[in-house]
């Protein structure tokens, strides 16, 4: 009776050591896997989606917002898409975001990773404030950069003049021609992608990106002399040194010490 | 003798719900229908009622995301539902992964390939320990880890929307449960079917046995998904109370001897302390 007692115990033991065994392995392949799908970055997400890191908790992958879109510019993920499965996406140069006034897309979201909010000015949804992406022009392949004149881009844009403006420059090269070149102002560019879609260039040379991939961070310590209100910043500054191996002796010092200095 | 009617009444009833609710989300997206927009994650019933599915917002919860107040709503009346009235009923008669697993077992069961591998090799609790690690994993990970791969939601998402590679991963559900182990799926890993057999642990809908009545010809258990609640065959005259039968009905049909029954499970408790 003893006996079996223990060998029941003895089994009991060897079968929770290995069902948590197999738990933990698959949890390392399916969490391997979960990492690769989110990680990729070039997803662009419906108008008012908020935050890709919190979007993918909060994204039910319902398909309402796909549903509710008229020009079926919204898809939903599916295997082989290598996006995050089941949540929404476009592709611009496919089908862009048409900007409709009344956003039906977004209202619609039952979980609210389309928040109303964040498209909506004093009290009405204004597709206007969106922020789905960031339009880039590549100036090696922008005819309009060549000095061929195109402005299909900007005549595309649903702002234009405020997110597309175009811009004139001599052509030194002709000494008689202008280059009427497109420039993209990223406060007003919702990434609709309208300009993607019409550009003419064989693979299009404005594309839309996430912001957050599309745009550099230069650091809250550089300061626009020119700019009174951010010149203010400066008041409030306090002041950081950092001493280096060459910072140690006198500034004079290391002057005099010729390049040899420069190694310490 | 039984006609051809009552033998199939319950399956064709149940394929007929399954088949149908899809058909409505399909026509949704493809003509505008407004009876039930979304898919079996989140829905609307006729543009009013939201429905979700409570085990997605679980799995939300713990990824730590701002709950709506339409998906509490909505996962309450689906979780209301299942806990009073369904218990693992999702499965049997929602779920369209059912359709793909009962052909696996019904073409198991012609060509004969439960005769080459009677045991079962592998526990039915695995689905405990999946719907255990997919809550740690959205946790851990700030995502709905479940949903990431689920061949559920890649066959209602890709019957309503397009299937992608979708395909493959309910060929290998299929091939898993055609070959490997039978019920393999929804009878041990799924952690959906899981959470549905917790939440329906007593609801009131039940399979009833009458063991006056019961021959042992075992048609019953050869047709059941999750064999193991039938342990009262013949033995005893009780309901079937394991949380994991999914009331598909199918034992009712193919009994000849009518000695199994639905029955609403606190009658026939109250009946049992009447007497």
């Amino acid at each position: 009776m003893k006996n079996k007692t223990e060998s029941d115990r003895r089994k009991f033991i060897l079968s929770m050591a290995r069902g948590a065994g197999i738990t933990a392995l698959s949890g390392f392949i399916w969490s391997a896997y979960v990492d690769e799908v989110t990680a990729s970055q070039l997803t662009l997400r419906p108008p008012g989606a908020i935050k890709e890191k919190d979007f993918l908790k909060t994204c039910i992958k319902c398909g309402l917002c796909v549903e509710a879109c008229p020009y079926d510019t919204l898809l939903l993920a599916k295997p082989g898409d290598h996006k995050p499965l089941g949540t929404p996406y476009f592709i611009p140069r496919n089908i862009p975001c048409y900007m409709c006034p009344d956003i039906p897309c977004v209202p619609v979201c039952p979980t609210g990773a389309l928040n109303e909010q964040s498209v909506t000015t004093n009290g009405k949804l204004d597709i206007n404030i969106a922020d789905m992406g960031l339009a880039i022009i590549d100036r090696e392949t922008c005819i309009a950069y060549w000095g061929i004149q195109c402005d299909a881009c900007y005549r595309a844009c649903p702002i234009l003049g405020k997110a597309i403006t175009v811009e004139y420059s001599k052509n030194e090269r002709t000494g008689k021609h202008a280059f009427l070149t497109p420039v993209v102002h990223a406060d007003a560019c919702t990434g609709c992608g309208l300009c993607e879609k019409a550009c003419v260039t064989e693979k299009p040379a404005i594309f839309v990106l996430p912001r957050e991939v599309a745009m550099g961070k230069a650091g809250s310590h550089y300061i626009k002399g020119w700019d009174k209100e951010d010149e203010k910043r400066l008041k409030d500054a306090s002041e950081i040194k950092s001493t280096t191996e060459i910072s140690k002796g006198t500034a004079i010092d290391s002057l005099n010490s010729g390049i040899g200095g420069l190694d310490k | 003798m039984k006609t051809f009617w009552n033998k199939y009444r319950y399956l064709f009833f149940r394929r007929t719900t399954q088949i149908g609710l899809l058909f409505l989300y399909f026509g949704a997206n493809a003509w505008g229908w407004t009876v039930l927009m979304g898919n079996l994650s989140t829905s609307v019933l006729f543009n009013v009622i939201p429905l979700s599915d409570p085990y997605a917002v679980l799995q939300m919860v713990a990824a730590g995301a701002v709950i709506a107040t339409d998906l509490i709503i909505g996962s309450l009346i689906i979780t209301m539902f299942y806990l009073v009235i369904g218990g693992r009923a999702f499965c049997s008669w929602v779920c369209p992964i059912n359709l793909v697993t009962d052909a696996a077992a019904l073409l198991r069961r012609k060509i004969g390939v439960d005769n080459f591998s009677k045991r079962q090799p592998a526990t039915r609790n695995i689905r405990y320990w999946v719907l255990g690690l997919s809550l740690v994993i959205s946790f851990a990970m700030g995502v709905t880890a479940f949903e990431f791969i689920s061949p559920i939601s890649m066959l209602h998402r890709g019957i309503i929307f397009g299937f992608g590679f979708g395909w493959a991963a309910v060929l290998i559900i299929f091939l898993f449960d055609l070959l490997v182990l039978k019920n393999g799926w929804c009878g041990h890993i799924c952690p959906l079917g899981g959470f549905y057999s917790l939440v329906g642990k007593n609801s009131l809908v039940r399979v009833h046995h009458n063991e006056e009545n019961c021959t042992e010809c075992m048609k019953c258990k050869v047709v059941c998904p999750e064999q193991q609640v039938l342990y009262m065959i013949g033995k005893e005259s009780i309901p079937v109370l394991w949380a994991e039968c999914t009331n598909c009905a199918r034992c009712i049909e193919v009994c000849d001897d009518d000695a199994l029954s639905f029955s609403i499970r606190k009658l026939v408790n109250d009946k049992k302390k009447g007497e």
